[in-house]
């Protein structure tokens, strides 16, 4: 576990209290649209609320801004809380959430960089992230800008070959300015991880792949700041935080649960999900 | 036959050179720089290199991630190995419309040695299905070696073919190369053979050899399979009556393919298509008898020429 760095506690409320409205977005929006990923669009609200409102270096006003941060939605089936954070961030009229999915609207299925303001890259098949992120900050460095490129992960999609050969590629460059994130809820669309195709030990893995590993808990907001910070501070290799989260957290009944990875939300779960995301708040 | 040269060197040298004037350029690799030539590159901007190892899929993401920071990656491995990196190419280079430029080296039967796994039959087939790709089968040397300010400066995905094998010198320093133009290397107005890559050395020859039966075959080059030269494509259709297509390719899905569908669509005549037909071929210890052998002889343009006269 990271050590606990004191934030202060205005900044960690407002951190949580942002989470939580994302999730109550994410469920308004796939009901809405009737289609989507509960599941995954779930669990990592800490980690999108600290990314994007406190961590990244982002200027809505200028979404092509050389110098900003970079930020990459791996897993893009999550793409219900990626637009909920853009469109609270500034980067879309918060309107433009209903359209998510229609014939015409900036917002597809999954992330489009050439619709959506604030996405830097198509996603939706999975295993990309890192190679792709690896890129960015080798360009980074061959044009003396100092962004860090973060990609978030599914643990699902560490299953997938692509991902490791991306691992090595940033270890033998040095790429200590890539920062992957992995969101591990432990299931999958079909089952659990464990089921389907067991990923541990997933922190060693990634450290004889020449990473440093930091593992939090996902949904604790100091923690999620802490190993930001701390891999921020890193300055010879990529850092992966392995993130300990729930599918489908704070709804009772999609907790844990694979059948809630991608499905629609009726009015009546609709309910009584809004009841306890709102509880909360 | 004419004079051969080395077409991987001659490319290898030429983006070594033009990477020097364009500091956009970085060049990725797959663990073949010294098959493909890139280590002329790797010489000449050692800083603006990536060598990924053998990971053809991870190499074309990595690429993406460059062009999305404003460089312009080359990558470039065997164009048989590319298909490993199909829906890299697919989804990060082609949907997300990415700047990547990829070079498929030891192109279609050039790999001759090396037998089926090696050989690239197909690669034009799937990527010119891909929406916003541009696709380029460089016919000789000279050619190919022009082509590289012109795609590193077409705003957009290219996959360029380069291949193994010596090519036969067809032009010279003063051909004028523009993507999605074609041009009548030869005049006639019987049929029109339209080839890129080795197959237009032969398709000159099968003209000759058509003259002297008394046939006068137009000769086109048209090494951009997409977009496709229209306004050339139907005046030779309006014109000779008659096409046949030579090529290094299967015969499903490449440029004879894609001749074939906007001639059937726009001015429909004759179309009979040269190129590997619906199999693998296998080893050979020279390129141009693998060639003969699987129905890229001259011969066998010279009698597709004459079957597509005769169905006029």
């Amino acid at each position: 576990m990271v050590a606990k760095t004191e934030y202060p506690p205005d900044l960690v409320r407002k951190l949580e209290d942002m989470a939580k409205q994302l999730r109550i977005d994410v469920v308004e929006m796939i009901h809405c649209r009737g289609q989507g990923h509960p599941g995954g669009s779930l669990s990592p609200a800490e980690i999108m609320s600290v990314l994007f409102f406190h961590h990244l270096r982002l200027d809505p006003q200028k979404p092509q801004w050389e110098q900003r941060d970079r930020f990459i939605l791996s897993k893009g089936h999550a793409s219900a809380i990626l637009y909920a954070a853009l469109a609270r961030k500034g980067y879309l009229p918060f309107e433009e959430l209903e359209n998510w999915g229609c014939i015409g609207s900036r917002l597809q299925g999954h992330p489009d960089r050439l619709k959506t303001p604030g996405v830097e890259m198509t996603t939706g098949c999975l295993g990309h992230g890192i190679n792709i992120g690896a890129g960015l900050c080798l360009a980074g460095k061959l044009k003396g800008l100092d962004y860090y490129t973060y990609i978030l992960l599914g643990d699902g999609e560490l299953q997938a070959g692509i991902l490791w050969e991306g691992a090595m590629l940033a270890a033998k460059y040095k790429l200590s300015r890539l920062i992957a994130i992995v969101d591990y809820n432990g299931v999958q669309l079909d089952g659990t991880i464990e089921e389907i195709m067991p990923l541990e030990p997933l922190r060693s893995k990634w450290e004889s792949f020449g990473w440093a590993v930091l593992e939090i808990d996902g949904h604790s907001v100091p923690e999620v700041l802490a190993a930001l910070d701390k891999a921020r501070a890193n300055g010879n290799k990529p850092t992966v935080i392995i993130a300990h989260t729930v599918k489908g957290k704070g709804v009772s009944f999609m907790e844990g649960k694979a059948a809630w990875h991608g499905r629609a939300i009726n009015d009546e779960e609709y309910q009584q999900a809004m009841e306890e995301l709102k509880q909360n708040v | 036959m004419s004079n051969l040269d080395n077409t991987r060197q001659i490319f290898g040298e030429a983006l070594a050179e033009y990477g020097v004037k364009n500091k956009k350029v970085v060049v990725l690799t797959a663990d073949v720089s010294s098959s493909v030539m890139s280590t002329f590159f790797a010489q000449k901007n050692p800083e603006r290199f990536f060598n990924v190892g053998i990971a053809e899929a991870g190499m074309i993401d990595t690429a993406v991630g460059f062009a999305l920071a404003g460089m312009i990656p080359f990558a470039n491995t065997f164009a048989a190995l590319l298909l490993r990196a199909t829906e890299q190419i697919r989804t990060c280079v082609a949907y997300a419309n990415t700047n990547v430029k990829i070079i498929g080296s030891f192109a279609g039967l050039s790999d001759a040695k090396d037998g089926a796994t090696h050989h690239s039959i197909m690669d034009i087939a799937v990527f010119r299905a891909m929406p916003n790709m541009t696709v380029i089968v460089p016919s000789d040397s000279i050619e190919a070696k022009k082509m590289i300010p012109l795609i590193a400066e077409h705003e957009g995905p290219v996959y360029i073919r380069i291949s193994r094998a010596e090519m036969p010198i067809i032009f010279d320093e003063s051909h004028r190369v523009e993507i999605g133009k074609g041009m009548v290397v030869r005049d006639g107005s019987d049929v029109t053979i339209i080839a890129n890559g080795h197959l237009l050395s032969r398709s000159l020859e099968a003209a000759d050899r058509l003259n002297s039966q008394g046939i006068k075959a137009r000769v086109v080059n048209l090494p951009t399979v997409k977009p496709l030269d229209m306004p050339l494509l139907r005046k030779c259709a309006r014109e000779t009556g008659a096409i046949v297509t030579a090529e290094e390719h299967s015969i499903i899905g490449g440029l004879g393919s894609a001749v074939a569908e906007v001639i059937a669509d726009e001015f429909p005549v004759p179309v009979k298509r040269v190129g590997v037909p619906d199999k693998f071929a296998e080893t050979s210890k020279d390129f141009d008898s693998l060639l003969d052998h699987y129905g890229m002889a001259v011969d066998d343009i010279a009698r597709a020429a004459q079957q597509a006269v005769k169905q006029k």
